[in-house]
This record gives C-alpha cells, structure tokens and sequence, in this order.
C-alpha cells in the first residue's frame, strides 16, 4: 500500500474499489437520502468532506495514537467533523439540512468513513490519506447520485427540482411510480448497480463459497 | 517508540489532549454559527405562516419575507377564555420567542386532552396559543392560527388562514410532517392547498366546525359544498387526520372562543 501512487487512491474507490459496490458499505444513507438530485449532492459533499478531512486528522496524529484506543480516538475525530458540518448546513443550507434531519447525523455511523480511517489513514501518510478519503466520498456519491436520479426522475418525474415528465397529479400525463420515493426502491437500483458494474469489471465477481451438487436421488414413482 | 506510546499514562495524556482540541472545534463552530442557525429558524417559521396565507410571493428574498411579515401583528391566546394575554405571562419578552409546542409539554402550561375529545391525537394542548393577525383601521382582516394533529405515521405541524369574516379559508400549508411521499406526503402539493381557498369552516354562526375530506371529488352542486375538500387519494389515513385536525382546532377546544371574542369584537 505504501507505494500507491495519488492518481490511483483517488479514482481506484470510484469504479474500481467502489465502497457501496464492492464493498457494501454505506447503504443505510444511499436508501435514505435519495428521494432527489439536490438532496443527494448535499449529502455527498458532506461525506466527501467528512472522510477526507477526518482521514487528514487521523493520519496526522497516527503515530501518537495508543492501540487500545485507537477507535475511540477515530470515532472522536469523525463525530466532532460531523458535529461541525451539521452546523455548518443548518446555518447556510437551511432547507436541505431540514430534508437531510438526522441523516447528516448518521455520517458517524456511516462504515465508509471509520473503514477508512482505520484501514487507510492509520497506516499512510496525510496528503494519501487526505486523497483517498476524497476518492472513497467520490466512489459513495457516484452511486448515490446514480440512485438518485432514477428516484427523482421515475418516482417524482423531476430532476433538480425542475420537471422533466409532469405528472398526473399536476395535470400532466406521467403516472410517477411511487415505490422508487420510497426506501426499498434503492434496493433495487442499488443492486441493478452492481449487476452492471460486475459485468463490465468480471473480476469483481466474487467467487461462489461452494457449488450445488448435482442432483442424483432417485426420486420414487 | 511502539512501547512509548501504549503506556497507561500515554495513553490518557492522548484521550485528554484530544478531547480539548475537539471541544473547541466543536463549541467554536456552534457558537459562531449560532446566529446564522437563529435566523434561518425565524425566516422559516415566516416562510411559512407567509405562504398559508398566500401571501408569498415565488422567489422572495429573505428582506421582502421580513418585510411583508411585518404586516402580521403576533400575540398570544388563552385558548380557554378566547382572550388576549401579555408575553411576560407566558415568561417571555417577545410574542415571537414563545413556543407553544414547547409548552404543550410542560405540565405547568398545558393541559391534558381526554382521549374522548382528542381527535388530533394530540394528548396534551397548551394553554397559550400563538396567533398571528393582520388588521386595517382596527378591523382584522386575517388571522393565521397555528394547527397540529397526527396523521398516518407523524404529527402534521402547519398553519391554517381565515379571511376577516373569521370564516372562509383563505389558506391551509403544513411544514412539517413525514407522511408517505407521493399519497400523504401529497398534503404539501399545491394543487390540492389550492382547494382550500375560499372553504367555510362554520355554518352560521355556531363554533362547530363543519370540514369534510369526501372521496371522489367535490362538484360544483354537491350538497355542503362549501365544506368539503377532495381528499387525497391513496391516503385515507392522512386524510383523516387532517380533516380531525383542522376540525379539532377550529372547535371549542381550540380556536373558536378566541375566533368567537375576536368577532364580537372583545378583544
């Protein structure tokens, strides 16, 4: 790892080593806050910021950092960032950070970030790690905004906010589908996803933990 | 080195050091943000009880929300005895800085709705209710009153506007609920705010509060027309709860003595 060149840590998690993908982290927030376009960019901007920052803090500090609390140093590191950019949305994004609520909260919770701390920043130094933590929010809003825009478009007939396909409620002709405004919908995009991605890069595929037997009972007649 | 750093001593000198550095970065980023935080709360609050009354205007900025807020006088309400109170007896300076939802919680200001009467689903009501009227040469000529009730998964908090006879709807918005998106969540569609305008919520003079969410539409020679909206569809639920609501606080219970005095001109 040591040797990983800058070009790689920052665009590697998009497609590559993407952390929603390939490593099925973050869901929680990809099912939550990608009713729209706007609301999505908002939250990854958040996540991008939080990870690259907390991932600056903790590898700047790694070498004084004991090993019995290691995670409780990171998880200090990464709430206090949260704490602050909450803060910062409730004071210049009012209306978005209403929508986002509790979500922008949950980027404590949120494995892409304590993942990458722990498993990158403790070990690399802090302009990689700065880099990385960059590329992993980028690989995480590449797949949200993807969501999102199937969400918004067939589920609201609109994107940004701005009608594409006006719909029956508003006098128009589209009969928006309801289910992509809700939850489980993302479910579906998501694993659609990485249905896609696996065929265009097969060596993400895992391979299969045991294989069915053929079937050779008899069966009576 | 590796040694060094897993010493008890270390190891707490790290926890300590660390917890400084990020109080400070946490309370420094509250504190400084705070009055950005406060303003954009009020500007909400006005937004809204701007746009019940379709008074906003697509687009407005913030000094035009002020500006036209300015117009609306706020005070406070015993919902009991319909009559004005001053905001020091509520223990604040300003109308503006009570919070009424605050006080449906504290037992001191609030009372406990039986569950017979409670058709918002509400359980508690406040004492003081905050109202905001709008008058020319000392006649009203609009009042917002504040409304809450549950629907189907969460407490619908909006605004409802009645023109100066006290009567006709001239605006319903809520701003805050968590209804299903795309069926309730359809209380905030304009369109159907749009049917609102010009309902009756009285019949004469009697403070029983007559709104109806009927199924299938209302058309232009249904009886009672005047108090029936069209419901949402694919949303009993919320509709139901919506039609309780406005009825609970338009009832004794609620708006109408104050409604009730500010008629006869008591107040």
């Amino acid at each position: 790892m040591a040797d990983a060149s800058a070009k790689q840590v920052l665009f590697e998690p998009i497609f590559s080593n993407n952390p929603i993908a390939l490593q099925i982290l973050g869901i929680c927030s990809a099912l939550a806050v990608t009713t729209s376009m706007n609301v999505t960019i908002v939250m990854c901007l958040a996540v991008i910021a939080v990870t690259a920052f907390s991932n600056l803090a903790v590898s700047l500090v790694r070498a004084q950092i004991p090993a019995s609390i290691r995670i409780i140093v990171q998880m200090t590191i990464i709430a206090s960032l949260v704490i602050v950019v909450d803060q910062i949305l409730k004071a210049y994004a009012y209306e978005i950070s209403k929508q986002l609520s509790v979500f922008v909260g949950l980027i404590i919770t949120n494995c892409i970030v304590m993942g990458r701390a722990e498993g990158f920043a403790m070990k690399n130094g802090p302009y990689l790690s700065f880099l990385d933590g960059i590329g992993n929010g980028l690989g995480y809003s590449v797949l949200l905004l993807f969501v999102a825009f199937f969400r918004e478009l067939l589920g609201a007939g609109s994107l940004f906010g701005v009608t594409l396909l006006p719909t029956v409620n508003e006098g128009g002709w589209y009969i928006p589908n309801g289910l992509l405004l809700l939850p489980p919908s993302a479910f579906f995009i998501i694993g659609l996803a990485i249905w896609g991605l696996r065929v265009w890069k097969p060596e993400q595929v895992e391979e299969a933990d045991y294989k069915m037997s053929r079937h050779t009972a008899k069966e009576a007649f | 080195m590796a040694k060094a750093k897993e010493t008890v001593s270390r190891t707490l000198i790290v926890a300590l050091v660390l917890s400084i550095v990020f109080s400070v970065v946490v309370s420094g980023a509250a504190v400084m943000l705070r009055p950005a935080q406060i303003k954009n709360q009020n500007l909400d609050i006005k937004t809204n009880i701007l746009s019940a009354a379709g008074l906003l205007e697509k687009g407005a900025s913030a000094d035009e929300i002020e500006s036209q807020f300015e117009q609306f006088e706020v005070r406070l309400v015993d919902l009991d005895t319909g009559q004005f109170v001053d905001a020091s007896d509520v223990g604040v300076k300003d109308p503006m800085k009570y919070d009424m939802y605050k006080a449906a919680s504290d037992p001191q200001m609030s009372t406990n709705i039986p569950a017979s009467e409670d058709k918002a689903g509400i359980k508690r009501r406040p004492n003081v209710a905050k109202v905001y009227t709008m008058s020319e040469n000392g006649e009203v000529t609009r009042v917002v009153l504040p409304i809450h009730g549950y629907g189907l998964w969460s407490t619908l908090y909006g605004f409802i506007s009645l023109e100066g006879d006290l009567n006709t709807v001239e605006g319903l918005g809520f701003y805050a609920h968590a209804e299903t998106p795309g069926l309730g969540g359809e209380v905030d569609n304009p369109r159907w705010k749009k049917q609102w305008v010009g309902k009756e919520v009285y019949d004469g003079e009697r403070a029983d509060p007559k709104i109806r969410l009927v199924k299938g539409g209302v058309s232009a020679n249904a009886a009672d027309k005047e108090h029936k909206v069209d419901a949402l569809s694919g949303a009993t639920l919320t509709s139901r709860g919506v039609e309780q609501l406005v009825n609970y606080w338009m009832s004794e219970r609620g708006y109408a003595p104050f409604l009730q005095k500010l008629r006869e001109g008591e107040v």
